[in-house]
């Protein structure tokens, strides 16, 4: 069973202190390449949470028959073979779904933040915690690629939602600058990208500092990030 | 020396571990085959609708009553088409007379490289419908030759093509206008409606010369 407590912590860490593009600096190249917009951002947020919850508790219940020499490729395995079933179960039973999310399973191959969560949390709690960490790790990527997505589209092309017609054929992206801004090419790109999330990170690192302050506490220490991109 | 069960030797530890992670790959290969066969039948079922909904598109589905995506014949690479890698020709049929072909072809000179359309003739040489399957034409500007970008959606540019034939088109008139010819295009982009009307021109070509190879050679299994 889980706690109220624990719980608490877990969605804590996953929304905010541990988020994965903000703090952990984890899973950069999808993040790159994906958040042009909002809704792409969304959506790869959406498939990584079935991905992340799926593998979180297929490892946290294996976590006792792995030996823990071997854990990395067993870990590589089972999230490979993972996300391979994931695809092909969309792909022949929600294809509708599938349209839309499908492209952006695959993508979840270059996301390490999958494998880091499987390490540095499955591998060492009971499953119904772990699927909780992979859910709320995937909603704090949601809501900051959402973000990031969001600024890259305005700043880049004046509009909010931009291939959300993609989802919905009904809707249509919203354009919230005039039609004749002439768009900011730099945002759309990476570099662009790098700049945004350097700016959220100081916002976090500010909002953080300034909360400790308040605490009469001592900042906390930058969490440490591992070296995977 | 330990009186415990649990301690092994340098090789019993590697053939300990070995084993556990060969028993791993067995599993987890077992569940992906699994998996994979449990799920072509309708993995391939909605490629095959999809397929089937953009041949709809060039050729309505009440005009045949055989099973088109059943009756096929592949081509090897055909240079006349464009086609560098071997495609597959759709054959419709009604009470088993010929109806019409409906195959690829790409125009290889798009403004912005090649132009992939999937074109239906009729077995007496008259075109049916034409399709961009797939290009990379300027947005706004040469993308209007697919019809989901075309403006014009009561008569988008690419149905023009519907119903011309080479016995009622001569060579000369089946050019863009600026060419001389009676194909209309918007102003702006000439390169890309050109590289199409050629495509198509070539292909009704090759299907009038091969038409009867076309019907008659039995099905490519």
């Amino acid at each position: 069973m889980i706690t109220r407590d624990e719980l608490r912590t877990i969605a804590q860490n996953g929304i905010w202190k541990q988020n994965t593009s903000i703090a952990q600096i984890l899973g950069l190249c999808p993040l790159l390449a994906v958040t042009t917009n909002a809704v792409n951002g969304i959506m790869l947020s959406l498939a990584t949470i079935i991905v992340m919850a799926l593998s979180n508790v297929a490892v946290a219940s294996l976590r006792n028959l792995i030996p823990h020499e071997i854990r990395i490729p067993v870990f590589i395995l089972i999230v490979a073979a993972l996300v391979t079933v994931i695809d092909l179960l969309f792909n022949a039973n929600l294809h509708e779904l599938y349209l839309v999310l499908g492209i952006f399973i695959p993508l979840i191959v270059t996301n390490c933040i999958v494998l880091a969560r499987v390490e540095a949390f499955a591998a060492k709690n009971p499953p119904l915690q772990s699927t909780f960490d992979g859910i709320f790790m995937g909603v704090g990527m949601l809501w900051t690629l959402a973000l990031l997505g969001g600024m890259r589209e305005l700043l880049g092309s004046g509009t909010l939602l931009g291939g959300i017609d993609m989802v919905f054929p009904s809707m249509q992206p919203i354009h919230i600058l005039p039609e004749n801004y002439p768009g900011f090419l730099l945002a759309l790109l990476p570099p662009g990208a790098f700049i945004l999330l350097g700016c959220m990170i100081a916002c976090k690192n500010w909002l953080d500092a300034r909360a400790a302050l308040r605490a009469k506490l001592k900042p906390p220490s930058p969490v440490a990030t591992a070296g995977c991109h | 020396m330990s009186s415990t069960a649990k301690e092994f030797s340098a090789a019993g530890m590697a053939v300990r571990t070995a084993a556990i992670l060969f028993v791993f790959v067995i599993i987890f290969t077992g569940m992906l085959s699994g998996a994979y066969q449990w799920t072509k039948p309708s993995i391939e079922a909605s490629a095959a609708e999809e397929k089937m909904k953009l041949i709809d598109e060039v050729l309505p589905r009440s005009e045949y009553d055989n099973k088109l995506l059943e009756d096929i014949v592949v081509l090897p690479p055909t240079a006349e088409l464009g086609l560098a890698d071997t495609s597959s020709v759709y054959r419709a049929r009604k009470g088993g007379q010929p109806i019409g072909v409906v195959f690829e072809t790409v125009a290889p000179d798009g403004y912005a490289g090649k132009i992939r359309l999937i074109v239906a003739v009729r077995a007496n040489g008259v075109l049916a419908g034409v399709r961009v399957t797939q290009h990379k034409e300027t947005p706004g500007l040469g993308d209007y030759i697919e019809v989901k970008k075309d403006k014009n959606k009561a008569r988008p540019w690419i149905t023009q093509f519907t119903g011309m034939s080479l016995a009622t088109v001569t060579d000369k008139d089946w050019k863009v206008r600026k060419d001389g010819g009676r194909i209309e295009y918007y102003a702006g982009a000439t390169v890309t409606p050109r590289a199409v009307a050629k495509a198509v021109n070539k292909a009704v070509k090759w299907s009038e010369a091969n038409r009867d190879r076309l019907f008659t050679e039995g099905v490519t299994r």
